[in-house]
């Protein structure tokens, strides 16, 4: 089956990643682009109040991470194929390391790692300001809908 | 940790607490743009926070008032079974153990019928008593 291909040498990846985080759920908890290589995207969510799991402590809910995660993976999967291919999440799992620090940016890094003909692998990590302290660690499994 | 009256997040999500014909916990999360990931379809971080949701708001009620041990999620694993399409989204969830340290938690969203799920979570989540 002919597939159009964004994934032309000349595509602004950036452009094309604020484009699918400037809509719908992905807007909604203000999903921004950070950086990219073959085969990762960094994004990162700004921390906002209102997304907080409770008004006192500040924490953020867990649900904008997940978000965060599901949408850098995702990316990360065109990106390690050169190619735009629809795709649904099979599963993701994420391990909460630690609260992230209420008025902190939160950067999510996802990772495609391996690729089968119907099955793309992923992983990443979600911290605020230091790599080295992950607030969550994700993985999870997409799967090819049109293969 | 999780009282949804209370809750920014939830307030955001536009989650409702509802019971069903057992009395048991029911969250529902309306459709609508601000909850859409690919086109048509509702966004898997969505199901996610509402399944979270339920999950840790049957925890506090099973807990009930007299014991109020400080929830904490370990993790979260989600399986997506059908893409939610764009209508009201219900989730339950089940308390499979109820330790003093750990609690095991299973949570399930629909929308239509309920034997047709579109998302399950298993969740671990540790209770730290001071």
């Amino acid at each position: 089956m002919e597939r159009p291909s964004v994934f032309t040498p000349e595509l602004d990846v950036p452009r094309f990643v604020r484009m699918i985080t400037g809509h719908g759920h992905d807007r909604t908890v203000g999903l921004q682009y950070r950086a990219h290589g073959p085969g990762w995207c960094e994004l990162e969510l700004p921390y906002a109040a209102e997304l907080a799991t409770d008004a006192a402590t500040g924490i953020l809910a867990s649900g904008p991470i997940f978000t965060m995660m599901d949408v850098a993976t995702s990316i990360s999967i065109w990106l390690k194929r050169q190619e735009f291919q629809p795709q649904a999440t099979l599963d993701l799992r994420v391990d909460y390391l630690r609260p992230a620090t209420p008025g902190r940016c939160v950067i999510g890094r996802g990772e495609c790692y391996h690729i089968t003909r119907s099955v793309a692998f992923v992983r990443g990590i979600a911290h605020d300001g230091d790599p080295e302290k992950p607030v969550a660690h994700v993985a999870g499994t997409y799967f090819f809908t049109a293969s | 940790m999780m009282n949804i009256a209370e809750s920014p997040y939830a307030l955001k999500m536009g989650f409702r607490a509802e019971r069903d014909d057992e009395d048991r916990l029911v969250i529902a999360m309306p459709s609508g743009e601000d909850k859409v990931g690919r086109p048509g379809f509702i966004h898997g971080g969505a199901l996610a926070g509402l399944l979270e949701t339920i999950a840790y708001a049957t925890l506090s009620e099973a807990l009930g008032l007299e014991d109020r041990p400080s929830i904490k999620p370990i993790n979260v694993t989600v399986s997506y079974m059908r893409g939610a399409t764009e209508s009201t989204t219900f989730a339950r969830a089940t308390i499979e153990r109820l330790g003093r340290r750990v609690a095991n938690i299973e949570a399930v969203a629909w929308q239509d019928d309920p034997a047709k799920p579109v998302a399950m979570a298993q969740l671990n989540v540790m209770l730290a008593r001071s």
